[in-house]
């Protein structure tokens, strides 16, 4: 039951990094690689990996893409490619 | 140079993707990573060395304490750069990045301000449980420090950035940076004032409290205390740095306007 | 088809892992925006962190983190149907050593060496992004092909 979970996770993964790179608001690139963050950190939980689960949760999405925000804020949105 | 990245890449993942064959099947046991015998010196011999239930913490800040302390200064140095490159320009004649809507703090939304003043105090006081029971369950320095500051920039946003940095001075949050490393560096001093090796945990044991009930040796439960101290210092300073790291991001250096 | 099966279907995970890495290495290269290049950097540190933590998974192993109530690894969460040939070796008693059977549990040295490398790679993005900002500020543009102009102009 548990690999299908897996499958789609990864393929999701996948999804959201070309997503991520391929839109023209940097904004929204932003918010699509805290929900990146997000999915790696549901494959690591499943794979036994609570530690660095815990540490991807809190680092990855909740910091790293605040951080990401601010500096799209404070310089400019839109993006050529 | 659009092809010959594309060429590049797609080279590079087709000599990567040749050697996916060799690797061990997905959870095989007998893989040579599992199989080696410092992991399975690690499982096994976890509790009867240092005490500890938490396997990851006991390699981390035990075992791989080196690493560690090291990674603390990577951090603390990066926060350091960061506050170098943007702290120091003056500002051009670019005024025109946007002003922040209101720097007045009266009148901020209400909702916002008044979830946030319920949310804070939950947030740290979980920092710190995460940071003390690290040996127990899931966590440790690193994800107790990261929470700690989130909260910090939680307030910052909520708030404006100078009402945030009314509590938390910058340069009290380089100095708090600094103390986190000075209490790491320090225990392996200290065990080398003891007369062993650095950070050698076993010989603080006079210093720390003794073991309930004598239960394991002394020495051991020093590890365990080693290692809450050390995870104190590295909480310390990841903190500070992330909230350190955000205020100068949010605000161009400038430590004025903020998200 | 045996191949196939054999390379595809049984390490599909690693051929993710794969595509994701090139995935962020042609951000790297290609994208003209510096932001995207500093997000594809961070998907390709995930990547290699989600690659090199994925080497400690074992068939039917818990978490590294040995539980205090008893019987608890026996009824531990696993992947696929573990096979309960050790009855006993997994018990817990609540004073003294218990046998701990290190096929039992995840491998933590992976996560251990991982943990490092995400904290330090959120500090590397910090300093990048604060690199970024300085060149908006002077420059006024995050796009590589402007910036190229523009300093060929300030030093021709």
């Amino acid at each position: 039951m548990i690999w299908q979970f897996d499958l789609i996770v990864l393929v999701l993964l996948v999804v959201t990094a070309v997503i991520s790179l391929h839109v023209k608001d940097l904004l929204s690139a932003s918010m699509v690689f805290g929900v990146f963050s997000f999915l790696i950190c549901l494959l690591w939980a499943g794979m036994g990996a609570v530690d660095v689960a815990f540490t991807e949760a809190a680092v990855g999405a909740g910091v790293g893409a605040v951080f990401l925000i601010a500096t799209v804020f404070n310089t400019t949105r839109d993006s050529s490619d | 140079m659009k092809a010959l990245g594309l060429m590049v890449v797609v080279v590079v993942g087709a000599l990567l993707l040749y050697a996916v064959g060799d690797f061990p099947a997905w959870g095989d046991p007998q893989s040579p990573a599992s199989q080696h015998e410092i992991s399975r010196h690690f499982i096994t011999q976890s509790i009867p060395e240092t005490a500890v239930p938490n396997m990851v913490t006991a390699v981390l800040a035990d075992y791989r304490g080196y690493d560690t302390m090291f990674e603390t200064v990577v951090i603390f140095t990066a926060g350091l750069a960061i506050i170098g490159i943007l702290g120091m320009a003056r500002l051009t004649d670019r005024e025109s990045l946007k002003p922040m809507a209101e720097t007045r703090p009266g009148d901020r939304d209400m909702i916002v301000i008044n979830t946030c003043r319920q949310v804070i105090p939950i947030m740290q006081l979980f920092a710190f449980y995460v940071v003390a029971h690290g040996h127990h369950s899931p966590g440790g320095g690193f994800q107790g420090g990261v929470i700690l500051g989130a909260s910090f920039i939680l307030w910052a946003i909520a708030r404006d950035l100078p009402t945030a940095l009314q509590g938390i001075k910058p340069r009290r949050i380089v100095f708090l940076a600094a103390l986190g490393v000075v209490i790491y560096a320090g225990t392996g001093v200290l065990s080398l004032a003891m007369d062993a090796k650095l950070l050698d945990y076993s010989a603080l044991h006079g210093f720390l409290p003794p073991a309930p009930a004598d239960a394991v040796p002394n020495e051991i439960m020093a590890r365990s205390h080693g290692m809450l101290i050390v995870e104190i210092g590295v909480a310390f300073t990841v903190s500070a740095i992330m909230f350190g790291i955000y205020t100068y991001l949010s605000s161009m250096g400038r430590l004025k306007g903020g998200l | 088809m045996d191949i196939f099966q054999d390379i595809v279907i049984a390490r599909f995970n690693y051929w993710i892992y794969v595509i994701l890495m090139m995935v962020g290495l042609h951000a790297m290269i290609v994208k003209n925006n510096l932001i995207k290049k500093l997000i594809g950097m961070s998907i390709f540190q995930a990547a290699i962190i989600l690659f090199f933590v994925s080497v400690g998974v074992k068939d039917g192993a818990t978490i590294p983190i040995v539980s205090h109530h008893g019987h608890a690894e026996e009824s531990a969460e696993t992947w696929h149907s573990v096979d309960p040939g050790h009855p006993d070796e997994g018990a817990v008693h609540d004073h003294g050593h218990h046998e701990i059977n290190p096929d039992r549990h995840a491998n933590p040295l992976p996560h251990v060496l991982m943990l490092t490398a995400i904290v330090v790679g959120v500090a590397t993005l910090g300093v990048g992004l604060a690199v970024s900002q300085k060149i908006y500020r002077e420059y006024g543009t995050l796009e590589e092909n402007e910036l190229l102009e523009k300093l060929r102009s300030n030093d021709g």
